[in-house]
């Protein structure tokens, strides 16, 4: 029982990283309609910057996360600027390749730099673990539940309050109509990268205060694959229940099948969920069903 | 962008579907392939081994081509189809010693099963979501080269003899090659041929407009998993080849980095073109070649470039592929396509 239920803890901490890099990857399929390959990528530019400013600049944690996402805010917005602007109204394998493309620039610069040795954040939280009855919980798990909640919680604001938020989503709905009722798109397109950007290098900074950061860490943009599939391509409620719901499932199949089969199940398994959720409910649980007519 | 000289055209239309449009092209085709059986006895190894990877190449290259070029169906899965061709090569090479010529068809059979298998979710999903089902193929067949240790050898892999063929055992790149540019030929030609035939106007049709396909009467379904199956077959082939070039096959050469160089190669050789597929593999194989030859020259003066090596070559390869997207969507086929319009109105080029 302890077992599970520490394993259930680690799948909520996991799944709500996957859940906020994976409202990225929904925020830009939902406003531009690209998939994007690259998500992965920013979230290991942001980790890496974070880092750089913290151990190379002794900056503050808090200043240099900061930095960080102010960053890549208009790394987002300029990538989306020089390559994405390009690519409207290409087909769609050409625009997935085009973010794969990136995505290996991106990879390779980041070795470049910093090389391809794991890296890990200063000590910033206490070491020893809360202890709720029986199980243990670190205080960096804490933390990254609290800040994926508070984000989660800005952006349902942002998107039912603010003008900018409400143009989104009105893009998303309907690009014609939104274009005529006097909507800057392109501006928005920009924005829903430079956001997506900075929502991964969150999601980087926390994995990397959790496991140490290397250009692994990328793979983060492959398996949020099956979460955004679970939940539905363009729903950001689904991006979150998927994460959550991936991120449990993994790490008890990771506890329970691992030792059976001799490790490996954690990477796989979301995958062959993924698989029997598409055949099952092709829109995942939120996305929305496309009619088409002729 | 097809200009035939002057004085020849087609009247009728087994001649206007020929691959062959005209005696000069047939000529030059023909040529070119005499010289291909000509050029081994000329050239050092090292040729003779870029020539050997690019048949391979050309054979996975034409085989996704005709899933996602012609059939529209994106897939990230070809790494992963090509090592289940491999494995299954080795395997029944080792188990049950089956010569080459019985075993690389088997093994093109049987990833062609696989990839009808995950192809099944074609039949509700399109798009985006098919192309994603794949990538979880990719993921889920690479696990299993992984853990399933009594096949595949696990993380160290599988070994096997070289293919013998009359007691000539293909040992080295000279005689591989003959092998390899026989087996290309006949597969491109093949290809070529289902591209013209029933099957390959239903695959273009379910990619140009699948709503108006079914009315036509095409069963979407059963083209969209035979082109699956056909696709996979081909990566069967060349990953069985690959097996008996390299005989050690080890589960890295069949990453989800692989899938995306064949993918890169069909869209930047042209996409749905067969002379696409191969343009797009030798400029893909020979891409880190040539890099290799950039980074060599500058190490001398700057020695950090060899640890770098890796990074460089993928991003050159990130950034080739971003040009090629940006700036030449439709692929190499329509540059060459260009060319051979320049020189058939030179002089008025306009």
């Amino acid at each position: 029982m302890e077992f599970f239920l520490q394993l259930i803890v680690a799948g909520i901490v996991m799944g709500s990283i996957y859940a906020i890099v994976a409202l990225g990857f929904t925020l830009i399929y939902k406003s531009t309609g690209v998939v994007n390959f690259a998500q992965g990528e920013l979230l290991l530019v942001g980790a890496y910057i974070c880092l750089h400013l913290t151990v190379e600049y002794r900056l503050n944690f808090v200043a240099s996360f900061i930095i960080t996402i102010l960053f890549m805010f208009f790394f987002g917005f300029f990538i989306e600027k020089i390559f994405l602007r390009k690519m409207i109204g290409e087909p769609i394998i050409s625009i997935i390749m085009l973010t794969i493309g990136l995505s290996s620039v991106l990879k390779s610069v980041v070795q470049l730099i910093w090389g391809t040795n794991t890296k890990t954040f200063p000590q910033i939280f206490p070491e020893e673990p809360l202890i709720i009855g029986e199980i243990s919980i670190s205080y960096v798990y804490i933390f990254s539940i609290i800040s994926v909640s508070i984000f989660l919680a800005l952006f349902t604001i942002f998107f039912k309050k603010s003008k900018v938020g409400i143009a989104m989503r009105a893009v998303a709905s309907d690009q014609q109509a939104a274009l005529s009722m006097g909507i800057d798109v392109k501006r928005i397109f920009a924005l829903s990268w430079a956001i997506a950007a900075v929502v991964s290098s969150v999601g980087g900074i926390l994995i990397g205060n959790i496991n140490g950061i290397n250009t692994s860490l990328s793979q983060f943009g492959l398996k949020v694959f099956p979460v955004v599939i679970l939940g539905g391509l363009d729903s950001i409620l689904g991006a979150i229940v998927g994460g959550l719901i991936i991120g449990i499932l993994e790490n008890l199949a990771g506890g329970y099948i691992d030792p059976l089969i001799g490790g490996g199940a954690k990477e796989v398994f979301p995958f062959i969920f993924m698989i029997i959720i598409l055949m099952i409910k092709p829109y995942g649980l939120f996305g929305t069903v496309e009619v088409e007519k002729v | 962008m097809n200009y035939t000289n002057c004085g020849e055209f087609q009247t009728s239309y087994e001649k206007d579907a020929a691959i062959y449009k005209s005696l000069f092209s047939k000529i030059c085709i023909y040529g070119f392939l005499i010289s291909l059986f000509v050029i081994p006895f000329f050239i050092d190894d090292y040729f003779l081994y870029l020539f050997n990877i690019i048949f391979i190449a050309v054979i996975g290259a034409v085989g996704l081509n005709i899933l996602t070029g012609i059939t529209g169906l994106i897939s990230l899965g070809q790494g992963a189809f090509i090592g289940v061709g491999a494995y299954t090569a080795g395997y029944l090479a080792n188990q049950y010693g089956l010569n080459f010529v019985i075993s690389i068809p088997i093994a093109g059979l049987i990833t062609a099963i696989v990839g009808m298998i995950f192809g099944i979710p074609s039949l509700r999903l399109k798009g985006l979501y098919l192309s994603i089902a794949t990538l979880a193929a990719q993921f889920i067949l690479e696990f299993i080269f992984i853990r399933a240790e009594f096949i595949t050898g696990g993380v160290t892999g599988l070994s096997l003899d070289y293919a013998n063929f009359f007691n000539i055992s293909l040992d080295n790149d000279f005689k591989f090659y003959f092998f390899g540019l026989i087996m290309t030929i006949l597969m491109v030609t093949a290809a070529k041929n289902i591209v013209r035939t029933k099957i390959g106007r239903a695959f273009l049709s379910v990619r140009d407009n699948y709503i108006a396909a079914e009315a036509m009467g095409i069963n979407i379904f059963k083209y969209k998993i035979l082109s699956f199956g056909i696709s996979s077959f081909y990566a069967g082939v060349a990953g069985a080849m690959w097996a008996y070039y390299v005989t050690i096959i080890t589960p890295e050469h069949f990453t989800i980095g692989v899938s995306i160089q064949y993918l890169s190669m069909i869209i930047i050789g042209g996409l749905g073109k067969i002379l696409g597929s191969i343009f797009g593999a030798i400029f893909i194989t020979l891409l880190p070649e040539v890099l290799r030859f950039v980074t060599d020259y500058f190490t001398s003066s700057y020695p950090f470039l060899t640890q770098a090596f890796a990074s460089i070559r993928e991003a050159a390869f990130g950034i080739v592929i971003i040009i090629f997207l940006l700036f030449e969507p439709e692929g190499l086929v329509r540059r060459w396509n260009l060319i051979k319009a320049y020189f058939k109105l030179w002089p008025f080029s306009y």
